[in-house]
């Protein structure tokens, strides 16, 4: 009998080496996929009881951890919660992370793979490991201007700010109304978390959209700017070049609809130049020079300026877009309307100041970023950003003739608003129809100064208060992208 | 592969001193592990650990005087891994009712001092069980009343007043408030049986019947005892909804038909009638067909995947290296003090504490297998494979559900788990062990010349 006793060890080991296995697969192999399991209360626990690290602009935190006499220990706090809400984003027990205390996680909890040396510390120190700091590029008093503009703005006004530099792609400025309080979320009373973000989600307004970079609007006579550079750079137009006029336009193809602009006008005449048409934001114009580049070429353009990408990483972002399917060819009218921004044109105010700031940066469209530096626990810088150039989305003599073309704008146009003394600002306003039930939206697109640019701004603003003509767009958002320009230089 | 019948014959020393030795740094761990889990859970060792040493050393040197008078060649090594498993158990179960005193406050249910009474009954059958039990040999001789008995523990949990469904399986019985597992208690019965009745039958049942690929398979006729097996586990399944059991009872059947009558045949057979009734089983009943659902894709966690999924994340959240005792989560599993009381370890000892703890594991089947080979009569052989084979597949089945290797059935973890019915049934299977293993590796008589069944040999894997 003992040879089958010798065969029944041999199984009996086949079937341990299965289980030593299997709890190696589990516990090393599989662990790090398990961790990041959604709902793993172990994970959630841990990294809810930790010293997280700071998010700071400059030296005051934005979002910070405070001890806490209760099972966590640290209670996640953002002192200014509304003004910095779209850019932290919340951290709740219950509901997870979302904004940069998401992207930026591993280093705030202090998992990240370059904190190894100080959690080794601090294990053999028996401390608790900490995390470390992030610092974000935007500008306090830009901020400040952009929440104050958007809260200033009359009745039930909704909108959304953005501000970058255009040399380098850092954010200044990013905010939206409305919006919601973090701290709601990071209590640790769960039951009014559940309450607060039952109330959150309930509402129509949608006040934890980060309105700068997760919602696409039709961006309206702003794109013309897009337009414009596309027909310099097809059609070698410059900004002396005579292009069309009129009072209405139609094409074979039209039917009986005819293009028409704001106001009825005709744009000083059937025949004006490039900088004339910019200047009175003249729908003709724009729909004519769009079907002259054709569908291909402007959705190549507005691709080289971004749109179609997602090129902000740290923080959720939807990409905007020409067309919605770009494989579907537009009829005329569509086209002629894709070129003054309506029909299914629709981009974020971060690409529409990207697009501006590329083409106030001499055609180089830089890389969004918002965190400027990374630091350990013990403050020792880990990570410095780098600017990053994605693109030239135009030439340099094209973006420098679309440069004092829009400086024009703000100097005779419809862009007076944003006009600030002693500074040269280029802008461009906009004012996009939606449904006939809604209110349109108003643009502002500018940047300054025109000979050295610092800084870029989209504002986007709905109200039931805007009028259905372009001029609003410039009443409405132009002063709020002058104070934040103001902001940013100091004037 | 057999040694030619002249070998001199092996005098085996008793080894007890190394089995003191064994069983102290046993003690030592355990002790050790309540001093860990009173630091991790609470900042200080625990007050009672003292007395608890104290307690433990006293019931270790009383054991270890009983197998050292009683069965004094027995196998060193079996009491001090039992002795280590059994104490960990405990504190992980104190570990997790200081968890459940965080939770609940004053009215937590308390299980680490009920355990530590079974343990102590456990330990009282084990000597009792050394102590009548003189010869193992004497054990056939009520073969055919050890099957009874075996099929009224079966039968007890389905009759109406003692009867009781907990958790949706009907293995318990209620004596006097407290509930027993017969299943338990039956596993050791059906052991017994079976070696008895396979050492006589053995002969018949090893007659070749048809060859088919290069294997013998057994004759048609003799398909009787094997299919009445495969029925009494299929009832196991479909009455008392006791999958782990089933498996369990029908796995232990096959594996020494095949011991005694070493035909691999049986294997086939025993094989095939398993998958038909895993299949059947797996398509029929909706409580099997959930646990293969859960078993296949666990993820989203659902209320069927909840208890499984708790038990991986808690093992991957232990690493390598493990939370340490007391400072993981292992009460966000259910059932973390018995069913998963395997992942528990896992997640506050890590892998290392796990692989160790599965090696411990491996050693008592192999001790129990190395036994058999070493007996010199074949009901003793038979009965020792059984038993080691019982334990180990009872391992595998637990741990390998938990590890989502097979799909997950309801078994104890040996020694571990919360539990009177598994502690009390497992110390008398190492008792059983131990005494057979005495039995065997006692010099034969001087008078008498060698009359071995087998030539024995050392196991080389």
């Amino acid at each position: 009998m003992n040879r089958p006793i010798r065969v029944m060890s041999i199984v009996c080991l086949v079937l341990f080496t299965a289980l030593l296995i299997g709890v190696n697969y589990i516990q090393f192999v599989d662990a790090d996929t398990l961790n990041a399991k959604n709902g793993n209360r172990r994970v959630i626990d841990e990294e809810f009881a930790r010293e997280r690290g700071p998010i700071l602009v400059g030296d005051r935190p934005i979002a910070e951890s405070v001890p806490v006499d209760d099972q966590w220990k640290f209670q996640r706090r953002y002192p200014e919660a509304k003004l910095y809400a779209d850019i932290t984003g919340y951290f709740s027990y219950t509901y997870g992370r979302s904004g940069l205390e998401q992207s930026q996680n591993d280093i705030l909890s202090g998992s990240d793979n370059r904190l190894f040396v100080n959690r080794v510390v601090d294990l053999i120190g028996s401390n608790q490991p900490r995390g470390g700091s992030v610092s974000v590029t935007i500008n306090r008093r830009a901020q400040r201007a952009a929440a104050e503009g958007i809260d200033n703005l009359p009745g039930d006004a909704k909108g959304a700010v953005v501000a970058l530099d255009p040399s380098t792609g850092a954010i200044l400025a990013m905010t939206g109304s409305p919006t919601y309080n973090p701290n709601l979320l990071a209590s640790h009373n769960l039951d009014e978390v559940a309450k607060a973000w039952k109330r959150l989600n309930a509402d129509k307004d949608k006040p934890m959209l980060n309105r700068s970079t997760q919602q696409i609007l039709p961006p309206g006579s702003t794109f013309k700017i897009i337009t414009a550079a596309a027909a310099m750079e097809k059609l070698n137009l410059g900004p002396d070049s005579q292009v069309k006029g009129g009072r209405g336009l139609t094409a074979p193809g039209f039917g009986s609809y005819v293009l028409r602009n704001q106001g009825g006008g005709n744009c000083g005449g059937n025949r004006i130049t490039l900088t004339q048409a910019l200047e009175v934001s003249c729908n003709v114009t724009f729909g004519d020079l769009a079907m002259k580049v054709g569908q291909e070429d402007m959705a190549r353009q507005a691709d080289a300026f971004g749109f179609g990408a997602r090129d902000l990483d740290q923080l959720p972002m939807n990409p905007s877009q020409f067309t919605s399917d770009p494989d579907v060819e537009l009829e005329a009218p569509q086209l002629a309307q894709s070129g003054i921004g309506q029909y299914e044109v629709a981009a974020t105010p971060l690409q529409m100041a990207m697009a501006t700031g590329a083409i106030a940066n001499g055609g180089a469209l830089m890389k969004p970023y918002l965190v400027s530096t990374v630091r350990s626990p013990d403050l020792k810088t880990i990570e410095t950003a780098k600017p990053e150039k994605i693109r030239d989305a135009i030439s340099g003599s094209t973006a420098a003739g679309l440069s004092q073309m829009l400086v024009d704008v703000v100097e005779n146009g419809t862009g007076g608003s944003a006009a600030i003394p002693g500074v040269e600002v280029g802008g461009k306003t906009g004012t996009a129809q939606s449904t006939a039930d809604r209110p349109p939206y108003a643009w502002f697109v500018s940047f300054a100064p025109a000979d050295d640019p610092k800084v870029a701004v989209a504002v986007v603003v709905e109200s039931s208060s805007t009028g259905r003509d372009d001029i609003s767009g410039g009443r409405l958002a132009g002063p709020i992208a002058r104070s934040v320009m103001q902001a940013v230089l100091d004037r | 592969m057999s040694s030619p019948a002249t070998t001199p014959a092996v005098v085996h020393r008793k080894r007890r001193g190394a089995e003191a030795l064994l069983i102290a740094l046993a003690l030592a761990i355990v002790i050790f592990a309540f001093c860990a889990v009173g630091l991790g859970a609470r900042g200080e060792v625990p007050g009672f650990v003292a007395g608890l040493a104290v307690l433990l050393v006293v019931i270790a040197v009383a054991t270890h005087l009983v197998v050292r008078f009683v069965a004094p060649y027995a196998d060193p090594v079996l009491v001090p891994l039992v002795v280590a498993l059994n104490g960990l158990g405990i504190a992980m179960i104190y570990r997790l009712d200081l968890a459940r005193l965080d939770s609940l406050g004053e009215e937590a249910k308390q299980f680490a001092g009920r355990q530590v009474m079974w343990t102590a009954l456990g330990l009282l059958l084990f000597v009792a069980v050394l102590l009548v039990v003189r010869d193992h040999r004497k054990l056939q001789a009520y073969t055919y009343t050890f099957g009874l008995a075996a099929l009224v523990l079966l039968i007890l949990p389905l009759l109406p007043v003692v009867g009781r469904q907990i958790n949706g399986a009907r293995i318990w019985i209620n004596i006097g408030g407290m509930s027993l597992q017969p299943g338990e208690f039956a596993k050791i019965c059906l052991a017994i049986f079976f070696a008895g009745y396979l050492v006589v039958k053995r002969d018949a049942l090893a007659l070749a019947g048809r060859r088919f690929m290069g294997i013998d398979f057994p004759r048609g006729r003799d398909l009787g005892p094997i299919l009445a097996a495969w029925l009494v586990s299929l009832g196991v399944l479909i009455f008392q909804r006791d999958l782990g059991s089933s498996l369990l009872f029908f796995g232990l059947f096959v594996v020494m038909l095949y011991v005694a009558t070493e035909r691999p045949g049986w294997l086939v057979v025993g094989t095939s009638l398993f998958l038909g009734g895993a299949l059947f089983a797996a398509t029929t009943f909706s409580h099997v067909q959930s646990r293969v659902d859960a078993w296949l894709s666990p993820f989203p966690v659902t209320d069927g995947t909840f208890q499984l999924t708790q038990g991986l994340y808690g093992m991957a959240w232990g690493g390598l290296l493990g939370r340490g005792l007391g400072e993981g989560n292992p009460y966000l599993t259910p059932f973390a003090y018995s069913d998963f009381i395997f992942a528990s370890f896992a997640e506050e000892l890590g892998l290392a504490g796990s692989m160790a703890i599965l090696l411990m594991y491996g050693l008592i089947v192999e001790r129990g297998l190395r036994i058999a080979l070493l007996c010199r009569d074949a009901f003793g052989k038979l009965l020792a494979t059984g038993l080691a084979v019982s334990f180990a597949l009872q391992v595998f089945v637990v741990v390998g559900g938990i590890t989502r290797i097979i799909p997950l059935t309801g078994l104890t973890t040996p020694f571990m788990s919360y539990g009177g019915s598994s502690i009390l049934a497992n110390w008398a299977i190492i008792a059983l062990l131990l005494r057979i293993s005495d039995q065997s590796r006692r010099p034969p008589p001087e008078a008498a010349p060698m009359q071995m069944d087998d030539a024995t040999q050392v196991v080389k894997l």
